[in-house]
C-alpha cells in the first residue's frame, strides 16, 4: 500500500501566509475565549469536594439537584458522568465543614429519595493544594518550553527553536481555547495531556527541521523555500501516518477509556490535529521568515557534504 | 552491511528474557493471604512472630504456600480463600488470646500469585494505584508553625530555669510567635544571659535591642535547628500514623512523606472513611507515675493480694505486672524529646529524655523525694495502658534526664521511638481526600486495558498492511516495547494508575513514529533507486538522528512533568518517560535486529517487502518492489 504518490514538491510555503493568517485568527479566538470565558477548572485546582455516585437505574439529575439545593448549597453542579447511572456532584469548599461531613450529608439526603444510590468516589481538595497545583503546572509548562528551546537552539539554531516554540505554544493555546469555549473540565490529567502535546508537537517540528538541515547539506543549489517545500513533502507521508497511528491510540482511549480519560483523550486529539498543521505551516514558515540560511546549519567547512552515500549525512556534525 | 555481531543479538535476547520474567508476575493475579501485623506500638513483628505463625499454622494442619517476613508484618500465602479463612481463624486464636486487647492484627490480604521462582528473582507485579483497586487517599498537612511554636514555648521555659540557676535577674520572659523575648533592666544582666544562651542553647540565636529603658534579648530558633525540628515532627507524625493505621488491619497501607510538610496516606480497600479518619486523628498518651512499692503492692504484684487502694495494676512489655500509683506525675505533653544514645561513663545504651520547664520542675521535686524508688512510664493506647519501662530514680532529676540500664542498642532505639511516637509532634489537618469504590477501580482497570489493547491491535494491523513484512517487524518491535515498559515499571515497583495506563497507550502510539520514520526512509531510498541492502542501511542510519532529536524533546516534556507534577500527572509522567526510552531501544535496535536477521545474510537481495514503493517513472507507471 502507498497512500502518497507525490510527483513534485508541494509548494507549501507559497501558501504559508494564508495559513498563518488562519492560524493567527484561531489563536486570537482561543485567547479571546480563554480571557472571556476562562477555563472550567477541576476541583484539583479550585479546591472543593467532588462526589461521584452511582444509581441502580438511570439517575434523575434534576431531582438530585433539588435534593442538594434543599441542603442549603447554592453553587452546586450536578451532571451525568460517563453513563446515565453515574452522576458527578461538585460542591464548593465550605469553611468549617469538612469534606467528609459534606459528602456524608449529601449522600444521606440522596438516600432518602433513592436508596439505591452508592458512593463511587469522593474527592476533596483544599484550596491551598489547588493553588500549588496550578503554580506547579505553570512551572512545568515553563520548564518544558525553556528546555526544548535550549535543546533545539543547541542542536539546530535559535531560529528553529523560536519557530518550534511559537508553533507549539500556538497548539497549546488552541487546546486551552477549546476547553474554554466548550467549558470542558480542565483537570490535572488534561494538563498532563497538554504538556504531552507540547512534547509531541515539537517532535513533529523536529522531524521537519531535521530534513531541512539535511536538504541544506545535500542540495546546494536550491533556494530556502524550495528546500523547506522539499523537506515537508518528503516527510508528509510519515507525518500523516504517525499522527494517524497516535490518533488511533487516542481514539481507542476516547472510546474505551471511560469518562475519566475522556477529556484527556479529547485534549490529545485536538493537539494531534493542530500539531500536524502547526509543524507543517506554522513552524516551517516562521523559520523561513526568521531568515534561515544554509550557513546557519552547515557551519563546518565542507568535508563530505552533499555525498548521498555518506551514512552520517543526516547526523549532526 | 546489515549484520549484527553476535553480542548485539545476545543483548536483544537478554533484554527479551528479562522483560518476560519481570512482566510475567502481572499476569498471575493475586492469591489469598493472611497478614499479621502489630496492633500496638509496643509489639514488634520479627522472626519470633514468624516462628509462632508457622507453629500455629502447622498445629491447625494448614500448609501455607509461603510465609514471609517483611519490615512490619508476616504474610502467609495460601492456596484458596477457604484455607485463607481457616488460617485467619487459627492465627487469631493463637496470637490474639484476648480480643479486647489484641497485640496483633490478623487481616485478610492478597499477595502476588506468581510462582516462587519468579518471586525469588525479585519479580513482582506492579502496584495498583487506588484508582484501580479502590480505597481511600488522604493528604495531611502538618502544621509546622505549630511545631515550631511548641518548641519555642519549651525553650522559653528552659531559658527561665537556666537564668534562675545562673542567678541572672530579668524583668520577664515572653514568647512572641516563635521568638522568645527576655527583658532586662541593665546591660550586664543581658550580657550574662547572652553567654548563658550561647553556652546552653546551641539551637538558639539571639539579637539585642532596647525597648524604652529596658534591654531586650530576642532569641529565635536557628534555621538549621528549625529544619531539624520540622523534620523530626514530620517523622514522628508518620510513625504515629503507622502505629494507628496498623490497627485498621489494612493490608498494604501507604504512608509517605510528600514535600516538606505533607504526608500522604493511602488505604487500599478501605471504604469506611469515617473510621479511618477517627483512627488517624486519635492520640495516644504517655504518663509517668510512681511505682507503688508498699508491701501490699508487692503482694499484689506476685498475685497473692488485692491491688492497694490508690494504685493500679499494669503489665510490663514482657508481661510482668507492675503496681503503679494512680497519681500522674507528668503526661506526654511535657515530654519534648526522646533520643537514644550511649552513657559516656558506662558506655551503655540509654535514652535521653527532655521535658519542658514545667515538667522539669515537677520532675525535680518528685525525684528529690523519691530517690531509689521506681518510676513507671506508661503508654496509653485505645484507653489501655502498658508500662514501657520502670527504671529506678538514681538521683535528683532536672528537665533533662536519662533512662539507662540493661538495654540493648535496639531496645534503646525502640524505647526512644515509642516515647516519641505516643502523640503527634505537630497538629495535622486533612487537605485532600479521595475515596474510590472497589467496583469503580475494577471498571477503571478494564477501561485502561481495553484502550491499550484495541489501540495496539489497530496500529499493528495497519502497520502490517501498509508496510508488509517491515510493518510486521515494527509491530513486533512495538510489542517488545510494551513488554519492556511493563517489565521496567514492575521492576521499579511503580504504582500503576489510570493516567499511567493512558500514558502507556500514548507511548505506544508515539513509539510507532520511529518505525514509520525508518520505513518511510527505506522506501524513499528504494524510490531513489538505491539497492535494497543499502536502502535498509541508510533508512535506519538516517532516521536515527531524527528519532534521537524528536525523542529527546519529548523526553524534556516528560521530565518536566515528572519534576513538577503530582499525583495523576506524576503517574502519567513516569510511564511516559520510560516509554520513550524503551521505544528508542525497541524501534531502532530491536527492529533492526529482526530486519538484519531476515535480510542481512542475503548477499544478492533483489527486493524488500516493505509494501508498495511508488516511483514517478517517465510514464507514471507504478513499479512494485515486491517481497519474497
Amino acid at each position: 500500500m502507498e497512500f502518497f504518490k507525490i510527483r513534485r514538491d508541494i509548494p507549501f510555503m507559497r501558501h504559508a501566509m494564508v495559513f498563518n493568517i488562519i492560524s493567527f485568527l484561531t489563536f486570537a479566538a482561543a485567547v479571546f475565549f480563554l480571557v472571556t470565558r476562562g477555563l472550567h477548572l477541576s476541583v484539583e485546582f479550585t479546591g472543593g469536594t467532588v462526589m461521584q455516585v452511582g444509581y441502580a437505574q438511570a439517575a434523575d439529575v434534576e431531582r438530585i439537584r433539588q435534593t442538594i439545593a434543599g441542603l442549603g448549597y447554592s453553587d452546586v453542579q450536578v451532571q451525568n458522568f460517563g453513563t446515565a447511572r453515574d452522576v458527578m456532584i461538585r460542591l464548593p469548599a465550605q469553611k468549617g465543614v469538612s469534606s467528609a461531613q459534606q459528602s456524608e450529608q449529601v449522600l444521606g439526603a440522596l438516600r432518602t429519595t433513592d436508596p439505591s444510590v452508592s458512593l463511587r468516589r469522593t474527592e476533596f481538595v483544599g484550596p491551598q493544594v489547588g493553588e500549588e497545583l496550578a503554580a506547579d503546572g505553570l512551572k512545568a509548562l515553563a520548564m518544558v518550553v525553556v528546555g526544548i528551546m535550549i535543546y533545539l537552539a543547541f542542536r539546530f539554531e535559535w531560529k528553529f527553536a523560536v519557530a518550534a516554540i511559537v508553533a507549539n505554544l500556538h497548539d497549546v493555546i488552541i487546546i486551552l481555547g477549546f476547553f474554554a469555549f466548550f467549558q470542558w473540565e480542565f483537570s490535572l490529567a488534561v494538563l498532563a495531556a497538554v504538556l504531552a502535546v507540547l512534547g509531541y508537537s515539537v517532535n513533529e517540528s523536529v522531524v521537519i527541521f531535521d530534513r531541512i538541515r539535511e536538504n541544506f547539506r545535500r542540495y546546494r543549489k536550491m533556494s530556502t523555500v524550495e528546500i523547506i517545500d522539499n523537506a515537508i513533502t518528503s516527510t508528509i507521508s510519515r507525518t500523516i501516518i504517525t499522527h494517524g497511528s497516535t490518533q488511533i491510540m487516542v481514539l481507542s482511549m476516547l472510546l474505551f477509556g471511560g469518562a475519566t480519560l475522556y477529556y484527556f483523550a479529547l485534549a490529545l486529539t485536538i493537539g494531534i490535529l493542530f500539531g500536524i498543521y502547526s509543524s507543517v505551516f506554522v513552524a516551517a514558515a516562521i523559520a523561513m521568515w526568521l531568515g534561515v540560511k544554509r550557513e546557519d546549519l552547515v557551519k563546518a567547512p565542507a568535508r563530505k557534504e552533499g555525498d548521498p552515500n555518506d551514512p552520517n549525512a543526516g547526523a549532526t556534525v | 552491511m546489515n549484520r549484527y555481531p553476535l553480542w548485539k543479538y545476545a543483548i536483544l535476547v537478554i533484554a527479551l528474557l528479562v522483560g518476560i520474567v519481570y512482566t510475567l508476575p502481572n499476569f498471575f493475579g493475586e492469591a489469598p493471604a493472611v497478614q499479621v501485623s502489630s496492633a500496638k506500638a509496643t509489639v514488634k513483628v520479627d522472626a519470633t512472630t514468624l516462628a509462632r505463625v508457622e507453629q500455629a499454622l502447622s498445629a491447625a494442619g494448614i500448609q501455607p504456600e509461603s510465609t514471609t517476613l517483611d519490615a512490619s508484618s508476616v504474610k502467609v500465602r495460601l492456596d484458596s480463600t477457604d484455607t485463607q479463612l481457616r488460617a485467619r481463624d487459627a492465627l487469631q486464636k493463637a496470637l490474639v488470646p484476648d480480643p479486647a486487647d489484641p497485640p496483633y492484627v490478623v487481616a485478610l490480604n492478597l499477595l502476588s500469585a506468581s510462582p516462587r521462582w519468579l518471586s525469588a528473582l525479585g519479580a513482582a507485579p506492579m502496584y495498583l494505584g487506588l484508582d484501580l483497586r479502590g480505597g481511600v487517599h488522604f493528604m495531611l498537612q502538618v502544621d509546622m508553625q505549630g511545631a515550631l511554636t511548641k518548641k519555642a514555648e519549651s525553650f522559653a521555659g528552659d531559658l527561665r530555669t537556666q537564668l534562675r540557676e545562673a542567678n541572672i535577674r530579668h524583668a520577664g520572659i515572653s514568647r512572641d510567635g516563635q521568638a522568645v523575648q527576655v527583658r532586662f533592666r541593665d546591660g550586664q544582666s543581658m550580657e550574662a544571659a547572652r553567654r548563658v544562651v550561647a553556652d546552653q542553647f546551641p539551637d538558639l540565636q539571639v539579637a539585642e535591642s532596647t525597648a524604652g529603658t529596658d534591654y531586650l534579648l530576642t532569641a529565635t530558633i536557628r534555621p538549621e535547628a528549625a529544619r531539624r525540628v520540622q523534620e523530626q515532627a514530620l517523622k514522628q507524625n508518620i510513625l504515629t500514623l503507622h502505629n494507628r493505621i496498623n490497627e485498621l488491619g489494612v493490608a498494604e497501607p501507604v504512608i509517605q512523606q510528600q514535600g516538606l510538610d505533607r504526608i500522604v496516606v493511602q488505604l487500599p480497600g478501605v471504604q469506611d472513611t469515617a473510621k479511618a479518619k477517627d483512627i488517624l486523628g486519635r492520640t495516644a498518651t504517655l504518663e509517668m507515675r510512681l511505682v507503688d512499692e508498699s508491701a501490699e503492692a508487692r503482694a499484689a504484684e506476685l498475685g497473692t493480694g488485692p491491688v492497694p487502694f490508690g494504685s493500679e495494676r499494669f503489665l510490663e512489655r514482657d508481661g510482668r505486672p507492675v503496681i503503679v500509683k494512680k497519681q500522674v506525675i507528668l503526661t506526654g505533653d511535657s515530654l519534648t524529646d526522646a533520643q537514644p544514645g550511649f552513657d559516656s561513663q558506662t558506655q551503655q545504651p540509654k535514652v535521653d529524655l527532655t521535658v519542658d520547664a514545667k515538667g522539669g520542675r515537677i520532675m525535680r521535686d518528685t525525684s528529690r523525694e523519691n530517690v531509689g524508688k521506681r518510676m513507671a512510664i506508661l503508654l496509653f493506647e485505645k484507653g489501655r495502658g502498658e508500662v514501657l519501662t520502670a527504671p529506678v530514680i538514681q538521683s535528683e532529676l532536672g528537665n533533662r534526664f536519662q533512662i539507662s540500664g540493661s538495654m540493648t542498642v535496639n531496645e534503646a532505639n525502640d524505647l526512644a521511638l515509642l516515647l516519641r511516637a505516643g502523640s503527634l509532634a505537630a497538629p495535622m489537618e486533612i487537605i485532600e481526600e479521595l475515596t474510590i469504590g472497589p467496583t469503580l477501580g475494577a471498571e477503571n482497570i478494564a477501561k485502561g486495558f481495553h484502550s491499550v489493547a484495541w489501540g495496539f491491535a489497530a496500529i499493528v494491523a495497519f502497520m502490517a498492511v501498509y508496510y508488509a513484512l517491515f510493518g510486521l517487524f515494527s509491530g513486533l518491535a512495538l510489542a517488545v516495547n510494551l513488554l519492556l515498559l511493563v517489565a521496567i515499571l514492575s521492576m521499579l515497583q511503580a504504582t500503576l494508575t489510570l493516567p499511567g495506563m493512558a500514558a502507556m497507550a500514548l507511548a505506544l502510539g508515539m513509539a510507532i513514529d520511529s518505525n514509520v520514520l525508518i520505513n518511510e526512509r527505506v522506501r524513499e531510498e528504494l524510490r531513489n533507486g538505491v539497492s535494497p541492502q543499502a536502502a535498509i542501511h541508510a533508512g535506519y542510519d538516517r532516521a536515527w538522528a531524527t528519532i534521537l532529536d524528536s525523542n529527546i524533546t519529548t523526553l524534556i516534556a516528560g521530565v518536566a512533568l515528572l519534576a513538577f507534577g503530582s499525583g495523576p500527572v506524576r503517574g502519567f509522567a513516569v510511564v511516559h518517560v520510560i516509554g520513550i526510552l524503551t521505544s528508542m531501544f525497541s524501534a531502532v535496535f530491536f527492529s533492526r535486529g529482526l530486519v538484519n536477521l531476515w535480510y542481512g545474510r542475503q548477499k544478492k537481495l533483489k527486493s524488500v517487502s516493505i509494501g508498495t514503493v511508488w516511483r514517478p517513472g517517465a510514464d507514471g507507471a507504478i513499479t512494485k518492489a515486491e517481497g519474497r
